[in-house]
């Protein structure tokens, strides 16, 4: 016991001093603030991203009923089952199409919008972002009367002239085309609004330098605003891919992974297998397969964008 | 007399133990004393049904007293089976959760059994069929309490005016209300020319080829009424025998007949398909005919709910019985135990079935003729051979006999329907049925 060795009061007054005041530096410093205002949010991404993400991890390495460590023993079953390779073409099919087909929209039309003359391009920009921002639970339900199979409001108009009827979610073909379509009126307006936002950066000497030089309409494209947007594109396309790679609620909602699993994605399949085959291990499993597959994208992405930002 | 004096050291000691051990007993309390019991019940379509449960628990707690708080959760968007495979991972909950078919057995180390209560239940209204027991049971033990609310068949509701139009059948003389059925005819060769009759006359039958509920159970049926066994009851993969290869057969006829679209139906296309007046015949309980009492009287007066069609080895229709379980995590057991028991007996059942207007079905034997069935209408009468009080049919579980967590994997992944529609398609039987091996011996992972 130390308790009376030296007068307590000195000693502790003057390490509580230090402490105060190293206290008061730290509070002062930037970096302590901006960490202190961003704790909640961390705390957040620890308890409902970091905890799962990592129990997700221990799930996948049980035994179906879930009271023997099995280590890699669930991905080494997926790798034999043909349906699980059926899914992983479906979720790159899926995911790379409709993330081309929303870029390539969106490009397009944040060009139509940016010409429009600024009075009227707000409304222009609030009406495109509607499907955007509306839950996709909800506009999905919609398609899904559009694409119903016995109802469909599609072929009844297209019976007008004399098309159809078009098996929209019955046949395996068709049902993709359907599931990549309501993916992209889904996303495309994000890339739009992100494109706007890029081509209002890109400064008007750039073009008229290049008008002087003669530059065509695609010259300039290729030559100015591509290259000034790269960065945007490329974090716009590695964030779509995740999104889009992850998706549930569409597939789910328009044909459940049908027909014959033609349409199920990592996602959809995880659930069938894990929640509604209680198999939550080999469901665990599903959906971690997709990590390295965007970590592998990820790390292309912006492996690409640290070089442009050096060579900058 | 000697005195023995208390050390402060023996006093502490003595003190603290009496202490330990009073707050380490178990706390030992009858179902007749105070407590609290959380129950989540399904969430019923039928308005009003609800009602029916909340009073029965709520005489009882006055009666017990004990603190009881009902949720009541829906099943649309998988809302109670996420509540129930949320619960069995956090093993924290409800006392009482209501579960459907395949969901007793695929918690079965977490559930508390109930001999106790389904036994009495048994003794006082009679036995259960089958599939009540082969989803409800392992290794002799009742995982859960066969409930009323929820449980169904999904027979034939057919239209009476069009089948006797286009397939020259008398539905209500086959199945006459409050007689036994006439229905030797009624075989799936009869039912394969009622099909053609009716897609020939515009009205074709509206059973789906989905991956959803109605469409695998259906087809489990069939496979049943064939003797087509995919899983056997070892958990051998079986299926390439020739029953299946029959049955096959037998779809791929009477898929030429239906809906084009019927690979992309959910559980809710044929109720649309019968309600909107465009087919002769769906497998569904009656909440189809709910609907169209509501919406479509006209449709609704000319339904009528049947038994399947028997085939070379048998008649059976689908049942999907739902279960109340008590986890093992559950706070007050014997309170659980002593609710179940008084919502199985038989006027709590009769209360039940009536406020769901007849949709719900017990599982005991002695209560299948209640006057609810006999008497609902229009047509009246509609409803009395929905819960086969004649034992007309065996009532089955598509991909049974196999063991139930394999047949769940069946089940879910509608392995059955996918091999029809493959068949269907074009591809050839062998590799159909290598196709389905592969997927079955995929489902054997323990």
């Amino acid at each position: 016991m130390v308790d009376v060795a030296f007068p307590p009061n000195r000693v502790a007054g003057a390490g509580g001093t230090r402490k105060r005041s190293s206290l008061r530096t730290a509070l002062k410093r930037k970096s302590t603030t901006a960490f202190l205002m961003t704790l909640p949010l961390i705390l957040l991404i620890v308890i409902l991203v970091i905890y799962p993400a990592f129990f997700s991890l221990h799930l996948a390495t049980l035994n179906k009923s879930m009271q023997r460590f099995v280590g890699l023993g669930n991905f080494e079953f997926l790798f034999k089952r043909d349906t699980f390779w059926l899914v992983v073409k479906q979720s790159c099919i899926f995911a790379l199409t409709a993330v081309f087909f929303k870029a390539l929209i969106g490009f397009i039309v944040a060009h139509f919008v940016h010409n429009i003359p600024a009075k009227g391009q707000r409304k222009w920009r609030g009406m495109l972002l509607v499907p955007w921002v509306i839950p996709p639970a909800m506009s999905t339900l919609a398609w899904l009367w559009l694409f119903d199979p016995s109802y469909s409001a599609f072929n009844y108009t297209l019976s007008f002239f004399g098309v159809g009827p078009i098996p929209w979610t019955g046949d395996a073909a068709w049902a993709r085309f359907s599931v990549i379509l309501v993916n992209i009126w889904v996303g495309a307006p994000f890339f739009m609004i992100m494109y706007l936002a890029a081509l209002k950066s890109v400064p008007d000497q750039l073009y008229e330098a290049a008008a002087i030089d003669g530059a065509n309409w695609w010259q300039r494209i290729w030559y100015v605003t591509l290259p000034m947007m790269r960065n945007i594109i490329a974090i716009t396309t590695l964030f779509s891919l995740i999104v889009t790679f992850a998706n549930f609620d569409i597939v789910r909602i328009l044909t459940a992974g049908g027909p014959l699993d033609h349409t199920h994605i990592f996602a959809t399949w995880a659930f069938r297998v894990g929640i509604e085959g209680s198999d939550v291990p080999l469901g665990a499993s599903v959906s971690l397969f997709m990590l390295p597959i965007l970590a592998i994208a990820a790390i292309f992405i912006l492996r690409d964008i640290n070089k442009r930002g050096n060579e900058a | 007399m000697s005195r023995r004096k208390l050390s402060r050291r023996q006093f502490v000691a003595a003190t603290a133990m009496s202490s330990a051990a009073l707050i380490t007993a178990p706390y030992v309390r009858g179902a007749y004393a105070a407590g609290k019991l959380s129950i989540g019940f399904w969430d019923h379509w039928v308005p009003g049904a609800n009602k029916a449960s909340t009073e029965l628990v709520n005489e009882w707690a006055a009666k017990e007293k004990v603190e009881v708080t009902i949720d009541y959760i829906p099943s649309q968007g998988n809302k109670l089976l996420l509540t129930t495979q949320a619960e069995a991972q956090a093993k924290s909950g409800h006392d009482i959760l209501a579960m459907s078919t395949w969901l007793p057995h695929a918690h079965a180390e977490q559930l508390e059994p109930v001999n106790d209560v389904v036994e009495a239940v048994i003794k006082q209204s009679g036995d259960v069929n089958g599939t009540v027991r082969y989803l409800g049971q392992a290794g002799g033990k009742w995982l859960a309490v066969p409930a009323c609310v929820g449980s169904q068949i999904k027979g034939p509701c057919s239209r009476i005016d069009l089948m006797k139009k286009h397939a020259n059948i008398d539905v209500q003389a086959m199945y006459p209300a409050g007689q036994a059925p006439k229905a030797d005819a009624w075989t799936t060769d009869a039912f394969l020319k009622a099909a053609e009759a009716c897609q020939k006359g515009g009205v074709p039958f509206g059973i789906g080829l989905g991956e959803t509920s109605d469409s695998v159970d259906t087809v489990g049926a069939f496979f049943l009424a064939f003797g087509a066994e995919v899983v056997d009851a070892k958990g051998n993969v079986v299926v390439k025998n020739d029953n299946v290869r029959q049955v096959l057969e037998f779809y791929k006829k009477l898929m030429a007949f239906l809906p084009p679209d019927a690979p992309a139906w959910d559980d809710s296309s044929n109720n649309k398909w019968l309600v909107s007046g465009r087919g002769a015949l769906i497998m569904n309980p009656p909440s189809a005919w709910a609907v169209a009492k509501r919406d479509a009287p006209q449709v609704a007066e000319q339904c009528w709910t049947h038994g399947f069609p028997v085939g070379p080895k048998g008649r059976f229709a689908p049942f999907l019985p739902y279960y109340w379980s008590i986890w093992k995590f559950a706070q007050n057991k014997e309170a659980a135990k002593s609710l179940l028991l008084r919502l199985s007996q038989p006027d709590a059942i009769e209360k039940m079935v009536t406020a769901s207007g007849g949709y719900d079905l017990p599982a005991f034997e002695k209560l299948t003729t209640l006057k609810t069935w006999a008497e609902e209408g229009p047509p009246k009468g509609t409803l009395y051979h929905y819960p086969n009080p004649h034992k007309h049919q065996v009532l089955s579980i598509s991909a049974s006999p196999a063991p139930p967590k394999v047949a769940q994997q069946i089940y879910t992944q509608a392995t059955l329907t996918k091999m029809c529609v493959r068949f269907y398609q074009g591809e050839p039987m062998e590799k159909t049925l290598a196709w389905a091996e592969g997927e079955l011996e995929g489902f054997m992972r323990s």
